[in-house]
């Protein structure tokens, strides 16, 4: 295995995903298997070759400074589990 | 008459121009025909039939006013990754099970304005990822031509109501074959144009250097007409590429004489099921019979294409989706201890198993101290892979070889090895990380099941593949078979 459990822990917990002890130890196993197939990518040689940032070369375009959304909160604010006085609700984070 | 059912697009369109029968009457007809088998597929998440009756009505409308726009009362299907404004867009999640989406994506915003009819929005494996649909919250989608068979990924639920001619058309999203692989597999046609060809905007993001819109019909005919109307510059889309959209129905036309066709060594290596082989082979000889010249090319890098696919696109994903958060929408966990608590088990509880390995596989590769070995190599092995398209690109017009490696497989058989999973898109990711076109048409059986060939283009050279694709669908009738028990 090139993964361990707790290195697997560690990633859940950088993803912010909650795992159950089985899908911890599945987990493990099939992550190991991807990550060792992807590690025959170390054998390529790559020296001096530019990574790729986007498929066609093109850069990214701005826009004009200007205002161009109207306010729409309350309907977008209909697809939280919890909004009041059109704050999003969370647990407590300051004591 | 023909049943409505099995007609084209472009013959539907024609019968709607003549008055042989209205656009309420087809999508009434097409509304009873799913409703009769849909449930031996579950290609559909969301049947949206009222307001399919209400835009036939209005297409009808529009028509008697002398107002009909080039899919006037047509019927479409969305895979259920776009974003369609006051309708359930779940991307195959439950994540998203109760995502009512404020906004329409600019492809259904098109598609809508020249007056298409959208039916549903079909089943797809979750936030697109996988290749059999088996990672749908909803359930695995069932091939037409054989029920025990998976009908590919992640647009399985497209490619399934197109082959069993409930929509002679959908939409799908291809990030690594997701158009391409369900289409080859259900004897359908499906486009992934160039990347930035066709708007993101209002498509559930999965990795979005690779992530192009398309569509899956029977007829490449067809293909060119939704094309030409969901192709175009928009501004919503920073990646979207301003340049005009070539008139490709007028293109299609054209005949292949002289068209340079590529033959990809690899592509026809161990790895490919010899029937299969031999179907593509055959194909390739209907091409040349028609004028064209087969060249052998050479991709040298091209063996690296899924693993350089394994590590880019579960990073982007990784960073794409760590906007499910439980706060502003989607799903959200029962009585959180605390924010992480919060985002911990609404992510764990939201997504499904192959997410959460993708998220995962992305979170590692970016993470300090493997940066560069994987995330940096995969987009340095990648620069390769797509110089070495170019170079080929400057000998043919097309690359064509197969799409999967073997016709479809059982439901079940790959679903708990991710590997070979990944690896019946070794054909097809190679498109998606240069950016290129490439469609995939049927061309054949192979033990009762379909067979397609593919055919990647140069970057914007869609009509060059349309064209290849419909001259060949004029001397071969493999796109008309309808799988038995869909007649």
């Amino acid at each position: 295995m090139s993964l361990d459990k707790d290195q697997v822990q560690h990633i859940a917990m950088l993803a912010r995903l909650k795992l159950s002890d089985a899908e911890l130890v599945q987990s493990v196993e099939k992550l190991s298997r991807i990550v060792d197939f992807v590690d025959q990518l170390a054998a390529a040689d790559t020296d001096g070759v530019v990574p790729m940032a986007h498929p066609l070369d093109a850069a990214q375009r701005l826009r004009p400074d200007v205002v161009t959304d109207s306010n729409e909160r309350d309907r977008f604010q209909q697809n939280s589990a919890a909004v009041a006085d059109g704050l999003y609700l969370v647990p407590k984070v300051i004591e | 008459m023909m049943e409505l059912y099995t007609q084209t697009l472009n013959e539907l369109s024609l019968g709607l121009e003549h008055g042989d029968f209205t656009s309420v009457e087809l999508t009434q007809a097409l509304l009873a025909r799913i409703a009769a088998h849909n449930e031996k597929l579950n290609a559909f998440v969301t049947i949206t039939s009222d307001e399919a009756l209400a835009a036939a009505e209005r297409a009808d409308d529009a028509r008697a006013k002398g107002r009909a726009g080039i899919l006037n009362g047509l019927p479409i299907v969305h895979k259920d990754i776009f974003c369609t404004r006051g309708i359930k867009t779940s991307c195959g999640s439950r994540m998203l099970d109760n995502f009512i989406s404020p906004y329409d994506a600019t492809v259904v915003e098109k598609l809508a304005a020249a007056g298409a009819v959208v039916l549903g929005k079909a089943n797809m494996d979750e936030f697109a990822m996988g290749s059999s649909n088996e990672t749908s919250f909803y359930g695995a989608v069932k091939n037409p031509w054989d029920l025990s068979c998976s009908p590919g990924g992640s647009s399985g639920g497209s490619s399934a109501a197109v082959a069993a001619r409930f929509t002679p058309a959908a939409t799908g999203t291809d990030t690594g074959g997701s158009i391409r692989q369900p289409a080859a597999l259900t004897g359908t046609v499906g486009i992934k144009p160039t990347y930035g060809r066709v708007s993101r905007y209002g498509m559930v993001a999965f990795a979005s250097s690779l992530d192009q819109a398309g569509v899956i019909t029977r007829t490449a005919e067809d293909a060119a007409r939704l094309l030409g109307v969901m192709a175009g510059f928009d501004e919503r889309d920073s990646t979207s590429i301003d340049q005009a959209v070539p008139d490709y129905t007028a293109e299609i036309g054209k005949s292949i004489k002289g068209l340079r066709v590529g033959i990809v060594r690899q592509h026809f290596d161990a790895g490919l099921d010899e029937q299969t082989g031999v179907r593509v082979k055959e194909a390739i000889a209907v091409l040349e019979s028609m004028g064209a010249t087969a060249i052998e090319v050479n991709l040298p890098n091209i063996d690296l294409s899924v693993p350089t696919y394994y590590v880019v696109a579960p990073a982007e994903c990784s960073s794409n989706l760590s906007r499910f958060d439980g706060v502003r929408f989607g799903y959200r966990a029962e009585n959180p201890e605390d924010l992480l608590d919060l985002y911990c088990r609404s992510r764990g509880e939201g997504f499904g198993d192959e997410v959460k390995r993708r998220i995962m596989t992305g979170a590692y590769v970016l993470s300090a101290g493997y940066y560069d070995a994987y995330y940096l190599k995969a987009q340095q092995v990648r620069a390769l892979i797509a110089d070495d398209f170019k170079k080929a690109f400057a000998d043919v017009d097309v690359i064509a070889g197969p799409t999967v490696p073997a016709p479809a497989f059982k439901l079940g058989d790959k679903v708990d090895d991710p590997i070979q999973m990944y690896l019946n898109d070794i054909y097809t990711i190679g498109a998606n990380l240069a950016g290129l076109p490439a469609i995939s048409i049927p061309c054949g059986f192979v033990n009762e099941l379909p067979v397609g060939l593919h055919l990647v283009g140069a970057h914007f050279a869609e009509a060059s593949l349309l064209r290849a694709a419909h001259q060949y669908q004029q001397q071969t009738d493999f796109h008309r078979a309808c799988p038995e028990g869909f007649q």
